[in-house]
């Protein structure tokens, strides 16, 4: 087997409650996952089970308890430096206009202004937003500010690429245009794809491979589904194929009792 | 014309009607001797007014010194509240330690000071400056210091994935931030500014606008005392007309009331 691009060993979070009883909850329990170079794998799970942790596990933003990490072979210290991070909320600096937020990795990487410039509008225009280079964060519409923290996280280069849930705040047409337009820019570059989703639909539309979460606390990966659907793909399209609807079948079977636990949880707590 | 435009205006009518009406009743209450010692008269208040501003011209240097201590203050007060609360923000040995001791200069009262500061920089500029500077400083500083504390935790996440170093997050990430909570105080760090101006000028100096007024008080010249506190009051309204000018420069990328926003 080839070295994976990101490899999660035997994870485990437990955080220290902050009321003080001296409880600790553990988020993620002994969950491993791991990425080929150029696949696109999707975790799913109920809400509240700990996705988001796994992910900044594998950015590097959290130490886990126990475990370990490897990026390309090497065990991760401190930030994942060859991994684009897409986040859930706003991450966009409010006060640079779209082009500025855009080439931010690239000043950061102390690329000379102007190349960081030109490059900066090639990716807007990429992504949809050619000719918004000006505006601030606050002028654009959630769509737009999507589309531009893609094109921030991408305009590195990253071999890795995670996303938290990119898509959840956008309306349904909006959404399966940008979901097919990163489908696009990834079979063109095929990097290493950690996708988080809550959407079973989205997971098997975009993804080689569907993980499931069990429900919190404790979570681990319970389900590994290959997608052996043909690419390319048009996420609304796949929606009809056959093999689709299986698939959707086979892994809502598990999912649906995860989902069933977590919100008997989340009704108790 | 709007109907918005015309509804404005007829207030505006209203506005000055209600200052007219003021001043007459002012002026014709004034005609009782007795009334005209306490609470001066509206003509004679002008009369001042016009001799200092036309006659004498004597006011510009009392107005530049008041306007040089309120300048000095807000820059050094403004500068030394940023630096401060950057690293308070950041350092969260520092600001433990040293948190009851600001909460306790902050709710000193610090006009009090006056006379300290007096006796230290002597009864020049200086010791106006130094008063203002405290006034303005915990402005500030408690802005700057909330102001960072309170940036966003994906915004630091994501400058982070993107590859910036410490000193990156400060300067693209902290700095703007905490920038920003300095000029949503702009206005109340200015107004400190002049009142600490001022009042510095009125406990003792030589010069100086708050002096001016001092002395008519000193004289019981109640005209003199009225023109100099409706001069002062124009000069903080078009310090206000300036810092909003300012702030419409420096904060585009803020959205405006009425638009929408999402941070």
């Amino acid at each position: 087997m080839p070295e994976a691009a990101l490899s999660l060993e035997n994870i485990t979070c437990t955080f220290a409650s902050n009321d003080g009883s001296g409880k600790s909850y553990t988020a993620v329990k002994e969950a491993s996952i791991s990425i080929a170079p150029g696949e696109f794998v999707s975790v799913v799970g109920p809400t509240g089970c700990g996705k988001s942790t796994l992910l900044n596990v594998g950015a590097g933003l959290l130490a886990p308890s126990s475990g370990k990490v490897r990026v390309f072979g090497q065990e991760l210290k401190g930030v994942n430096a060859r991994a684009g991070y897409m986040f859930q909320g706003e991450a966009l600096m409010p006060w640079r206009d779209a082009l500025s937020n855009v080439v931010a990795g690239l000043e950061f990487a102390g690329t000379p202004a102007a190349q960081a410039n030109e490059q900066g509008r090639e990716w807007m225009r990429r992504v949809g937003l050619g000719g918004f280079e000006n505006r601030y964060p606050h002028q654009m519409s959630g769509g737009m500010r999507k589309r531009a923290m893609l094109a921030q996280t991408l305009i590195r280069d990253p071999d890795i690429i995670l996303m938290d849930e990119p898509f959840s705040a956008l309306d349904i047409q909006t959404r399966q245009l940008m979901e097919n337009e990163v489908l696009d820019l990834w079979m063109a570059k095929r990097k290493a794809v950690l996708f988080i989703t809550h959407d079973l639909d989205e997971a098997i539309a975009m993804s080689d491979r569907v993980v499931v979460l069990s429900a919190g606390p404790a979570t681990h990966p319970i389900g590994e589904f290959n997608i052996d659907l043909p690419r390319p793909r048009d996420v609304a399209e796949v929606r009809n194929n056959s093999r689709f609807v299986e698939l959707h079948q086979a892994i809502w079977g598990v999912l649906r009792e995860e989902v069933l636990k977590g919100y008997a949880q989340q009704k108790r707590a | 014309m709007s109907n918005s435009q015309k509804t404005n205006l007829t207030l505006r009518f209203w506005q000055v009607l209600l200052l007219v009406v003021v001043l007459v009743a002012w002026h014709l209450a004034s005609a009782d001797n007795n009334f005209a010692f306490f609470f001066g008269q509206p003509v004679e208040v002008a009369k001042v007014i016009w001799t200092w501003f036309v006659t004498n011209a004597d006011i510009y240097r009392h107005l530049g010194i008041t306007l040089a201590e309120t300048v000095l203050a807000f820059v050094i007060g403004t500068v030394a509240g940023l630096a401060f609360g950057l690293w308070l923000g950041l350092s969260r040995g520092a600001s433990a330690l040293l948190d009851p001791y600001i909460t306790a200069a902050n709710s000193m009262p610090r006009v009090i000071l006056a006379p300290i500061f007096g006796m230290w920089f002597g009864l020049g500029i200086w010791s106006k400056v130094a008063l203002a500077v405290t006034l303005v400083f915990f402005i500030v500083f408690f802005n700057v210091y909330q102001g960072v504390r309170e940036v966003p935790s994906t915004l630091l996440d994501n400058a982070r994935m993107l590859g910036a170093n410490r000193k990156q997050l400060l300067r693209h990430v902290y700095i703007p931030s905490a920038t920003s909570w300095v000029f949503s105080s702009l206005h109340t760090s200015v107004g400190l500014a002049f009142v600490g101006a001022v009042v510095g000028e009125y406990l003792g100096s030589a010069s100086g606008v708050g002096y001016l007024i001092l002395q008519a008080e000193g004289t019981l010249d109640v005209n003199t005392v009225f023109a100099g506190i409706v001069v002062l009051t124009i000069f903080a309204l078009l310090l206000d007309g300036l810092v909003s000018l300012v702030e419409d420069r420096l904060l585009s990328w803020k959205p405006k009331a009425g638009e929408t926003e999402k941070i």
